[in-house]
């Protein structure tokens, strides 16, 4: 049987631009056509701003890699037409089990919020994740968007001119140039682009080795769960994670520990013999992916450096632990691609591409703090900090108390750009969860979801009050979406939205987070929070 | 008789990774005997804030139950 990855979905195809007398130019050109760069290329070509992608394969990511998807990023999937396919096919789950030594210690339950259309998490494997995105590619692509992935195209070096950057690439038929406006890097953790441009990054690497072996299990005990195990019986000294995927597969994470041999540990015999210690001699299984990794918890001191901008691993990388990566790679596009497209309408000054490096950067700190931490509990660095890390096990089977101290992997949370320079006025009466510079929370409205509602534009989500249908703000459009609390009997969107007030005003920007919010509508004051939310507040005019 | 306080033994600490990762932090870089002396002191003091003698009897006994179910001591 041929493997999704090993088919190819985006094969190389000679390009008019290889023809051309002189480069063409570009708005947007993509590298890297994972995760991260297929949702910055669709959410560009969604919104009418043309994009090419360019990628030196032309298949989906080999193996199951990045597998755990949060809510947030899931949101964020459906603004971009692509949530359902995701959702439909991926392994919802709720239920984690810590176990120590031999023994399970305890049990916990995400207990996701009610009034919520997207669940806490689902388990997909990225290939499935990167062919629904190429299938939304498609799908634009038929619709007449302005969309292009140019597989077997890899770029040998780029030049940053007045303006514009210079891409050289190479071909089957031979190198070829380009020029973009906007270059975004989302070419992974060893980002060529940012080698050339001879950037580096600032943080920790961890001395340690984890093993993956993705097993396609028909009639394992196993139920939908994250079960996590520090120290056990088959993995002395270190931990393991099991984990379930569609179609039968489950990640196994064995930590290896520093001084191997990589690899014979990948040599499927000795994997199997893991296997077998951790499952059971009679446990039948196959292999479908192994892979050794190590990894890093740092980021570039600056995700903007001129007309390229950094997305996702590029920019920044964590521990797996917590499901940190691929989610904040959707959270770092979903933040950019608004800004890029008001700035190249000439509707917005460069320097609100600046907050795309503030407010990303803060992402990107609270990951590599919340992974590193996680990191830090599972693989202790000392022998007093392993004495405590198996104090808080031994007595979190018997005292509650000890279990908020367990850290094996503090699960990606959606991220609240308090303190940017994007927000405007907020009303403290009003929920904390909603205030500037948080993202939506959901709520059922009428038979539909409110988030369902917004995005992709700026927008006034009025409740019980009145403002104007629509206000001009030096050619940026804002929509009204006027709302009622007794559209939700369920209270979620008072809740949420109200708190101690009996009506909101909620400036919201495209990416769904909240830029200001009153009590009631005033122009004056919409207007301003509007430049201030694009960065038009400093002196700049068109 | 007064009755008698109890062991809190829910989760009583606001930021938990916060106080952990400190935790840790103040034995890096201390040989096993600074970071064992480290211990006591913390003990000691965090005794004296609690007074109780009853509540440090029963923190006693939590602590000195390990392995599953406490069987192994």
């Amino acid at each position: 049987m041929t493997r999704i990855f090993e088919t190819p979905i985006y094969p190389y195809v000679r390009s008019a631009d290889q023809d051309a007398a002189s480069p063409a130019r570009h708005p947007v050109v993509v590298v890297g056509a994972g995760p991260v760069g297929l949702a910055a290329a669709v959410d560009l070509a969604q919104a009418g701003t043309p994009v090419v992608v360019l990628d030196e394969n032309d298949k989906v990511s080999w193996g199951s890699r990045a597998i755990c998807f949060a809510k947030r990023p899931l949101e964020i999937l459906d603004r971009l037409g692509c949530g359902d396919p995701m959702v439909d096919k991926g392994v919802v789950w709720n239920v984690g089990k810590v176990f120590f030594d031999e023994r399970q210690v305890y049990e916990f339950n995400l207990l996701p919020e009610a009034g919520h259309k997207r669940p806490a998490f689902i388990n997909l494997q990225q290939y499935h994740f990167e062919k629904y995105l190429v299938d939304r590619v498609r799908e634009l692509e038929a619709a007449g968007k302005p969309i292009e992935i140019r597989g077997g195209n890899k770029v040998r070096s780029i030049d940053q001119r007045e303006g514009h950057v210079r891409l050289d690439i190479e071909t089957p038929d031979g190198p070829y140039a380009i020029d973009a406006d906007w270059l975004v890097a989302c070419d992974g953790a060893a980002s060529p682009i940012r080698s050339m441009m001879g950037l580096d990054f600032i943080g920790r690497t961890f001395e340690d080795n984890f093993l993956i072996a993705d097993i396609v299990m028909q009639e394992g005990d196993f139920p939908t769960e994250r079960w996590f195990w520090f120290d056990p019986p088959f993995n002395r000294g270190q931990s393991t994670l099991l984990h379930k995927q569609p179609d039968n597969v489950w990640r196994v994470d064995f930590q290896l520990g520093w001084n191997i041999d990589k690899e014979e540990e990948k040599k499927p015999e000795n994997v199997t013999r893991r296997l077998k210690a951790f499952l059971g001699d009679d446990a039948s299984f196959e292999l479908e992916w192994v892979s050794i990794y190590t990894f890093q918890c740092r980021r570039m001191a600056k995700f903007r450096h001129g007309h390229v901008l950094f997305a996702g691993d590029s920019a920044h990388q964590v521990s797996p632990f917590g499901a940190r990566g691929a989610n904040s790679g959707l959270q770092d596009t979903d933040n950019l691609v608004w800004k890029l497209k008001l700035v190249l309408e000439g509707k917005a000054p460069e320097t609100l591409l600046d907050s795309y490096d503030e407010e990303r950067i803060h992402g990107a700190d609270e990951n590599i703090l919340n992974s590193s931490r996680s990191t830090d509990f599972i693989t202790p660095k000392s022998d007093i900090s392993r004495i405590f890390r198996d104090a808080v096990l031994e007595l979190s089977e018997h005292h509650e108390f000890a279990r908020p101290l367990v850290n094996s992997g503090r699960l990606s949370v959606p991220c609240t750009y308090d303190g940017s320079s994007l927000n405007g006025t907020d009303d403290e009466k009003m929920p904390p969860r909603t205030r500037p510079g948080s993202p939506a929370s959901d709520a059922p409205i009428g038979g539909k979801w409110l988030l369902d509602m917004l995005g992709g534009r700026f927008q006034l989500v009025t409740i019980d009050t009145e403002a104007p249908e629509r206000i001009d703000a030096g050619g940026i459009g804002i929509e009204r979406l006027a709302l009622s609390s007794a559209d939700d009997p369920t209270g979620a969107l008072a809740e949420r939205y109200l708190g101690g007030r009996e009506s909101a005003v909620y400036l919201m920007r495209p990416d769904q987070h909240v830029a200001a919010r009153w009590v009631g509508f005033n122009e004056a004051a919409v207007r301003d929070a509007l430049d201030t939310a694009v960065a038009r507040d400093r002196g700049w005019t068109r | 008789m007064d009755e008698m306080s109890e062991l809190i033994t829910k989760a009583n600490i606001a930021r938990p990774d916060d106080f952990y990762a400190e935790l840790i932090g103040l034995h890096e870089g201390r040989t096993k005997e600074e970071s064992d002396a480290l211990n006591a002191r913390l003990i000691l003091l965090l005794a004296n804030h609690i007074g109780d003698i009853d509540v440090l009897r029963q923190a006693m006994k939590a602590a000195a139950k390990s392995g599953h179910d406490g069987a192994r001591n």
